[in-house]
């Protein structure tokens, strides 16, 4: 954990470009990450966000462009290699994501026990701590996901995903379907564990609230293009017409709704 | 002449994709199978594997094969004593069951209770993102998910249809006593006299095939579902129908195989 911070951003996304079919969803993304900050990207629905972020994670390989991680362009990595980049990052997903056929502490202790870095014994303690860490107590850990609620469903995924502690962590919507009471515990959750473990975040989000609560720094992606990128507390105001309109929720502006194609 | 070259078209393009998806359906098996033999192994999930497919089909197996077996005897005793020839009815049964019966009728029955469960589990898993997660928890899916599933059936069918050949045998020896007036000693050694290894271990080959292509037509349309609830249902459904479908095509195939010469 006592590496030196390399000088540069920690993640450096230059001209990522994404095509399903004839539809451009990412169209040559620039993006840089400083260490240990928060970024926050908003955008409406449709817009590419989560494309992107599975970009980062590996999950989908965008078409063109480079993505850099510590100055490693991991697109071009070696799948072993590529593998080690991606089990740094942490993912909490828009629903959790938990695998349903498995206990809560199963769950949690998944990552740790796939790359070896725990006995049994060792992970099932492991579990209890980061289940302690995010509020639940380790009772929990010997229920089934569906046992649980949406948000202690949400606390057992924000477990699952920083129980190996990486050092970079992606929140996909993390406060949606969750009432504005549990979204700020969510939120103060999320902004206390990347702090404790000094990562570097990126969340996407369609809450104003929850955004500025986690961000240092904002980004607003729309068609598939950064249209505007600042500092997380200045999202209300930014003085930019689309980043205005859609943080205002406003239905006249710059971003036209496509209802019909 | 266009509404002519339309529907040439059309049939072009059913064919390529109908070469398509096969070559799709290649690529996944091979790679499950190399899966299969490449570490790491999950052996909690083969061995859940395969008490969900051999322990719990046990019943319906077992009850298609022990009616099987007497209506085989009801019918040729019926058939056969218009030329007095009773006492071919004990070969007819076991030969029936164990080259054909067993395995085909098995398979089907095990397509429908077990292609449908892993194709709407599987699926779920997928759009509910929990294929993602495991990716980003350092576990390959095809190795977690489906290799040991293909292993299971490959293992499991062959041992349920030793049952069944038993089972089915002995469907037709209580028909053949209770109701046709059989003696139990001459029918039982007339069982076995013209009952050869290779009648029983063909059998279990083909077992083997079945339970694979059931397996991988479960994990393949689960995998590669989409779409939420509908999607899902149409995994399911397209999972139970090409298992089906394959085992009665598969089944011309490897008689012609094992028994023309």
């Amino acid at each position: 954990m006592s590496e030196s911070i390399p000088p540069g951003p920690k993640i450096r996304l230059r001209g990522v470009t994404k095509r399903f079919g004839d539809k451009l969803v990412l169209d040559g993304i620039d993006l840089d990450v400083a260490p240990r900050t928060s970024m926050v990207v908003i955008g409406g629905s449709g817009s590419g966000k989560s494309v992107l972020l599975k970009c980062i994670l590996g999950l989908i390989a965008p078409d063109s462009g480079s993505i850099e991680i510590d100055g490693q362009d991991v697109l071009r990595l070696p799948p072993r290699e590529r593998d080690a980049a991606r089990a740094r990052i942490g993912m909490l997903f828009q629903n959790g994501a938990l695998f349903d056929s498995i206990t809560v502490a199963d769950n949690v202790a998944f990552g740790l026990l796939a790359l070896k870095k725990a006995t049994r014994a060792e992970a099932r303690q492991r579990a209890e701590e980061v289940l302690a860490q995010v509020g639940l107590a380790a009772s929990v850990g010997d229920l089934s996901p569906a046992e649980l609620s949406g948000g202690m469903q949400k606390r057992v995924a924000l477990a699952r995903a920083i129980a190996a502690v990486p050092d970079i962590l992606f929140f996909d919507e993390p406060t949606t379907g969750l009432d504005p009471i549990m979204g700020a515990v969510i939120d103060g959750l999320i902004t206390e564990q990347v702090r404790r473990m000094g990562s570097t975040a990126i969340a996407i989000t369609h809450d104003m609230a929850s955004a500025r609560r986690i961000g240092d720094r904002a980004a607003m992606i729309h068609k598939g293009r950064i249209v505007w990128e600042g500092p997380a507390a200045s999202l209300m105001d930014s003085g930019n017409d689309m980043v205005d309109q859609f943080t205002h929720g406003r239905r006249e502006g710059p971003i036209q709704m496509e209802l019909r194609r | 002449m266009n509404r002519l070259l339309d529907l040439v078209a059309a049939v072009g393009r059913g064919a390529l994709g109908a070469c398509e998806a096969t070559g799709r359906v290649i690529l996944f098996a091979v790679l499950g199978l190399t899966h299969i033999v490449r570490p790491p192994f999950y052996g909690r999930a083969f061995l859940r594997a395969l008490v969900e497919i051999g322990f719990f089909s046990l019943p319906v197996v077992a009850l298609t094969a022990v009616f099987t077996g007497m209506v085989l005897a009801l019918q040729s005793s019926i058939g056969l004593s218009r030329f007095s020839a009773d006492s071919a009815i004990a070969s007819l049964v076991v030969l029936s069951i164990t080259r054909e019966l067993g395995p085909v009728l098995g398979g089907l029955m095990v397509a429908g209770r077990v292609g449908a469960a892993m194709a709407a589990e599987i699926g779920t898993m997928r759009v509910t993102d929990q294929i993602d997660a495991l990716t980003t928890l350092s576990t390959n899916p095809l190795k977690y998910l489906v290799a040991p599933r293909l292993l299971a059936g490959m293992v499991a069918l062959p041992l349920l249809v030793v049952v069944a050949d038993i089972l089915g045998v002995m469907g037709g020896f209580i028909i053949a006593v209770a109701k046709l007036g059989f003696n139990p000693h001459t029918y039982l050694a007339d069982t076995m006299r013209y009952l050869e290894a290779g009648d029983v271990i063909s059998g279990l080959v083909k077992a083997a095939v079945f339970g694979f292509i059931i397996t991988l037509m479960g994990c393949y349309h689960g995998y590669h579902s989409r779409g939420g609830a509908q999607g899902v249902g149409a995994a399911t459904t397209a999972a139970v129908v090409t298992a089906s479908v394959l085992i009665l095509a598969l089944d011309y195939v490897l008689t012609e195989m094992f028994f023309t010469k």
